[in-house]
């Protein structure tokens, strides 16, 4: 190696160390400001939510012990312990009352020709609350409509807050239903030249599968007042092979995994962790 | 004439302006200054010093660059697309500053969206 060609490499390799420091990795944290303004708020109640769909999952247990647990873990509002309100039967009873009363229609004098109104008749309804639960099962989304009016009762709510020092409530519908599914999927397969190389091909198969649809509609209401602050709704499914039996409870899990981060970022501002370069 | 012509050219490319080089070269110790910060976790300072640089030279793709990290680490993202549009309009090709964009707009889609469901 001749004195030229070594003063070649050096400079080379000065320029390459030189080219190297003009850019530097760095860790950001990117913060998403929280939906709500909830700095007036020091306590939250995960009241309950009317769910339905699938029985092998209670949804409203398992989702307000999952949102109390993560609220608890990263937020800095105090998670209110309370019993989880029924609110199928809640709202069911106010549905029920609403029917019982007379309808506001015009008085019979005002319509020409018409005779006096007669109320709608009151349902016989003697059952107990748990009987009654049996035989309106929520399976559809159609079923959650008739108890979607319990949200808007702000009277409700503001005395629900007043028993908890008016807390930030937390609440909504919970929809977890079975889905299926059949059509042609995308799969990889391993496939061994002779040489014995492994390649990974891309096919299209057709499969049956089944699983799972979530969707929860989160309703947030200020307790003081009664009023709803905020709502928000969302939809996940999953879907699995049909040999493949998952249980659904870890279903629910995996797709309220998906969903959490969005149901924080209402209430508390989150951080994105992520990497950037600087240069120079 | 083409030779005196050429001479005056070669003359400007060698030695260019002073006054564009001083800008330069304050710009870029304000940026390796803010560099140097930003590691150490002083976003706030970083990001006024990338700020001082591209006012000294509003050319600076890199310190463009570096201005919208410091930006998005604060949550300011209209401000950060902007010196993110900046850098890339001045150094189109520059891969680094292309993949903070695109790492950046994905975020930033996202909380567009959050904000209008």
């Amino acid at each position: 190696m001749t004195a030229r060609s070594a003063a070649a490499i050096a400079s080379l390799a000065f320029l390459c160390a030189s080219g190297c420091t003009n850019f530097y990795e760095v860790p950001i944290e990117t913060p998403i400001q929280a939906k709500l303004d909830v700095s007036a708020f020091r306590r939250v109640l995960i009241a309950g939510f009317i769910s339905g769909g699938t029985d092998d999952v209670d949804a409203n247990l398992e989702t307000v012990r999952l949102l109390r647990s993560q609220l608890r873990s990263k937020t800095n509002l105090r998670v209110i312990e309370a019993e989880v309100l029924p609110l199928v039967e809640l709202a069911g009873e106010q549905a029920a009352k609403t029917a019982a009363e007379p309808a506001t229609l015009p008085a019979a004098g005002e319509i020409p020709g018409a005779q006096p109104a007669t109320p709608a008749t009151a349902p016989d309804d003697t059952r107990k609350p748990e009987d009654r639960k049996q035989e309106t099962p929520v399976r559809s989304k159609k079923d959650l409509e008739k108890f979607d009016r319990i949200f808007a009762d702000a009277a409700f709510w503001k005395k629900l807050g007043e028993e908890y020092e008016s807390p930030l409530i937390v609440t909504g519908t919970i929809m977890f239903t079975p889905h299926q599914t059949a059509g042609f999927v995308n799969v990889n397969r391993e496939v061994y030249d002779q040489l014995g190389r492994r390649q990974v091909m891309q096919s299209r198969v057709y499969q049956e599968r089944k699983g799972f649809i979530l969707e929860p509609k989160f309703v947030f209401i200020d307790g003081r007042t009664g009023a709803t602050l905020h709502s928000e709704s969302y939809r996940r499914e999953i879907l699995y092979p049909s040999a493949q039996s998952t249980p659904a409870l870890a279903s629910y899990f995996e797709l309220m995994d998906q969903l959490i981060p969005d149901f924080l970022g209402a209430l508390s501002t989150q951080k994105i962790r992520g990497t950037r370069i600087l240069l120079r | 004439m083409y030779f005196s012509a050429s001479v005056v050219l070669a003359a400007l490319l060698a030695f260019p302006l002073p006054a564009l080089a001083d800008a330069r070269s304050d710009a870029k110790a304000q940026v390796e200054f803010g560099i140097k910060v930003a590691q150490n976790g002083l976003w706030k300072e970083a990001t006024y010093r990338w700020e001082k640089a591209v006012q000294l030279d509003s050319t600076y793709a890199e310190a463009w660059n570096n201005l919208a990290i410091g930006y998005e680490h604060q949550g300011r993202f209209d401000e950060a697309e902007k010196a993110y549009q900046n850098a890339l309009k001045l150094d189109p090709k520059n891969v680094s500053i292309r993949q903070n964009y695109d790492l950046f707009k994905e975020i930033n889609d996202r909380t567009k969206r959050r904000r209008d469901r």
